[in-house]
């Protein structure tokens, strides 16, 4: 399979790396448009602040090409943020893939939301083999709210899109390659797909 | 429900777990790898290396090392110690660490957290703040791993470095450090209620109820400890029985 993570220098594309070679699964790194429009896989990690993500994906013209992929995409964390219409971290324009807002948290828990927390209401193949209640790693202030396109949530305190799928794109606010076991089965999952 | 995090942490010299850890089940517990794997599979939360070496090739050793810790284990980590610039920071990332955490370099420099956010992120950025009480001072902040006071008052300093963007605090009670009579849970509370940001504390550690107190009375959203856990006084699985049983939230 010829699997391309999109690079564009966002801060955990190297824990990706290693759990893909954990899985023994290789990947090309690449912000190339031809290497990544040619890809039967594509994922999309990141972390970091949202317009200045936006500014490296305009600097490769990534912001063009992204929306127009057809092969099965996997957004990370700020990787799946990127995909909505827009984000109220710096009133920033997103790639606009997804018909959805990226919302700060609101509460008088602590924020960022950071640590262990349970995916719930699974309802995508991106899940098989992973329980209801199942814990995975999450840090981040920023959240995309239910919609119609959520495949799993996760409360703190109201529920939010732990996971979304849109067409070919799905992603996940939670870091799979930091999740343990049942991170490195939703990453198997997706290359199965 | 987001759980409390149990967090070990490692010293790391020369490339090697110090403190004379002894554990039966692991080949070389003097392998932060062999250690890190251990303790994730232990049910760790996230692990904290700090490196303890002085001179600037050992540094270059440190980072190595953190590569190949973000190779083997697929938990979250921190990576602190002696971090003073932005560039010691962008290697350790790229390495694989999840978190930096910095300490004396951001009390010479406070812009450092500022410009470490910019760049990196909130969500990357750990202020460490060693401090201890005395009847004349109350709580301040201490500098360069404890040995110098400064003029900073503990939950004032808390404030101005969440202000300057860190995303969370790694508090240790320089008076409770190594002396297993619990966290210092009265400054431990006062900067978790001072700040919007995550609070682990640190120092102290003896029992399983001390680590329920520190979730409990001081609010504390995570707590490490170390030769606690390397001597196997406390096992991690045991701990979060026992505050899961207590009606704390944790990752079992």
């Amino acid at each position: 399979m010829n699997l391309v993570i999109v690079d564009y220098k966002a801060g955990n594309v190297q824990s990706v790396l290693f759990a893909l070679e954990r899985l023994g699964v290789q990947a090309t790194l690449s912000s190339d448009f031809e290497t990544i429009k040619a890809a039967d896989k594509v994922i999309f990690p990141g972390v970091g602040e949202a317009s200045s993500a936006m500014a490296q994906l305009r600097v490769r013209n990534l912001d063009k090409l992204l929306p127009t992929l057809e092969q099965p995409f996997f957004g990370v964390c700020l990787g799946m943020q990127l995909l909505c219409d827009h984000s109220e971290e710096g009133d920033t324009d997103m790639l606009g893939i997804i018909p959805l807002p990226v919302k700060r948290f609101q509460t008088d828990l602590k924020v960022p939301h950071m640590g262990w927390n349970q995916l719930e209401k699974l309802q995508s193949p991106l899940f098989t083999g992973i329980a209801e209640g199942e814990y995975a790693y999450y840090v981040h202030s920023f959240y995309v709210p239910l919609s119609k396109y959520t495949i799993a949530q996760t409360s703190y305190p109201e529920p939010f899109s732990a996971a979304l799928q849109y067409k070919n794109f799905y992603a996940a606010q939670f870091h799979p390659e930091k999740s343990g076991p049942a991170g490195s089965q939703i990453i198997k999952n997706f290359l199965a797909l | 429900m987001l759980t409390k995090r149990i967090i070990p942490c490692l010293d790391i010299k020369n490339g090697r777990t110090v403190k004379g850890v002894r554990f039966e089940n692991i080949r070389d517990a003097g392998d932060p790898v062999e250690l890190a794997k251990w303790y994730a599979e232990q049910g760790a939360d996230e692990l904290v290396f700090l490196d303890i070496t002085a001179t600037n090739e050992e540094r270059k050793t440190f980072a190595e090392l953190v590569r190949d810790i973000a190779r083997h284990i697929d938990i979250p980590f921190t990576v602190g110690g002696g971090i003073s610039a932005v560039a010691d920071v962008e290697v350790l990332l790229m390495a694989g660490a999840d978190k930096v955490s910095i300490n004396s370099a951001a009390i010479r420099n406070p812009q450092l957290v500022e410009d470490l956010t910019l760049r990196f992120g909130s969500q990357c950025v750990t202020m460490a703040i060693d401090t201890k009480y005395t009847e004349a001072t109350g709580w301040k902040v201490y500098a360069r791993a404890g040995t110098v006071e400064t003029e900073h008052a503990t939950v004032d300093w808390a404030r101005r470095v969440v202000d300057l963007g860190a995303g969370e605090i790694l508090l240790t009670s320089m008076n409770n450090d190594g002396t297993k009579a619990g966290f210092a849970l009265d400054i431990t509370k006062a900067v978790s209620e001072a700040v919007s940001v995550p609070v682990i504390a640190s120092g102290g550690a003896g029992t399983m109820q001390h680590f329920a107190d520190a979730f409990q009375i001081a609010h504390a959203d995570a707590a490490l400890a170390a030769s606690l856990f390397h001597f196997r006084e406390l096992g991690i699985p045991d701990l979060k029985r026992f505050l899961k049983a207590e009606g704390i939230a944790v990752r079992v």
